[in-house]
């Protein structure tokens, strides 16, 4: 999977390795921004109130 | 073709039909370890998120909304208006009033931030802003503390009744297990101090809905006392109980005298 994507990425190997970087940076970021988000309701450690919910 | 044979290729004649499934196979499981070791880091990048960066963001969101209560300022800026020269520096403490009955605001709409809290006890923890409504994504991951709709309001004879994360978002109410039982609970609104004292702290279970009851462990019965209660989780990462903390009015004050005592020290 990774050696394939790193089969076809353009440019020397600095090159490949900045793209790299730049390509994990977004998809943390994305997680951080929108799926981070959206899963932290189901998790099991943040009620904090009595009563139904 | 007479180039040298390349490392890997089948020795032996091995019919090239079984090595290329086999090769097939060990590619699908490069491609399946790849994807673990992938989930992996997602999993540790949401701890990061979850333990570290939403108390960032959590903090940043509080302290702005605090800074945007224009009255949530500590009232300091008077010392340069107080006649007595010889007076200490330092803000003018405000006379504990228990002769009547404190003033007591109509409860807001959801999501209004009316108040705010600050526990001595808790040094160096910030003045964290109490807002109306205790739904988790609205209000207490994004605006903090919240206030049970329903429950008394500041001062009001009943149940204060609050809910705050103990882990996360900021955590308001992180440390909450060091309270003892006299320890001030100071809630400011925008004219009025209110100063409460704990008086009891338990362990519960998520459905033991009493503990916000006007009477706290009375549902049912006509409260008399101005009582303050905390919710959150227990234990720490877990949402299997609720840590609760209970207080009653000592004094009022308004803010146009001053700061009380319990808070004036620090800040």
């Amino acid at each position: 999977m990774y050696g394939w994507l790193w089969r076809h990425l353009p440019g020397s190997t600095p090159v490949r390795v900045a793209i790299l970087v730049v390509l994990a940076a977004a998809v943390l970021a994305a997680c951080f921004t929108w799926l981070f988000p959206a899963i932290a309701p189901l998790m099991p450690f943040n009620d904090t109130t009595v009563g139904a919910r | 073709m007479t180039a040298p044979a390349r490392v890997g290729l089948p020795r032996h004649g091995r019919p090239a039909r079984r090595t290329s499934t086999g090769s097939v196979a060990l590619a699908g499981l490069g491609v399946v370890g790849e994807l673990l070791i992938t989930a992996g880091v997602l999993l540790l990048a949401f701890l990061v998120w979850q333990l570290w960066w939403t108390d960032v963001e959590g903090n940043r969101a509080q302290a702005e909304i605090v800074r945007n209560l224009d009255w949530a300022q500590a009232p300091t800026a008077a010392p340069s208006a107080a006649p007595t020269p010889g007076a200490t520096a330092g803000p003018v403490i405000a006379a504990p009033r228990r002769d009547q009955d404190p003033p007591v605001e109509a409860e807001p709409g959801l999501l209004a931030t009316f108040a705010t809290l600050q526990v001595p006890r808790w040094d160096g923890e910030p003045q964290r802003p109490v807002s109306e409504g205790v739904d988790k994504a609205t209000v207490l991951d994004a605006l903090g503390i919240g206030h049970y709709p329903g429950t008394a309001m500041p001062g009001a004879i009943g149940n204060f009744a609050m809910a705050g994360h103990r882990t996360t978002y900021a955590k308001p109410f992180n440390r909450v297990a060091e309270l003892q039982v006299g320890d001030p609970i100071v809630v400011r609104t925008e004219s009025t101090w209110y100063v409460y004292r704990v008086t009891s702290t338990e362990i519960v279970r998520p459905q033991d809905v009493a503990v916000i009851a006007p009477v706290p462990g009375k549902p049912g019965v006509a409260p008399t006392e101005r009582s303050i209660t905390l919710t959150t989780c227990h234990p720490m990462f877990s949402a299997r109980q609720r840590f609760i903390v209970h207080g009653v009015l000592d004094y009022w004050a308004p803010v146009s005298d001053g700061v009380p005592a319990e808070i004036a020290g620090g800040a």
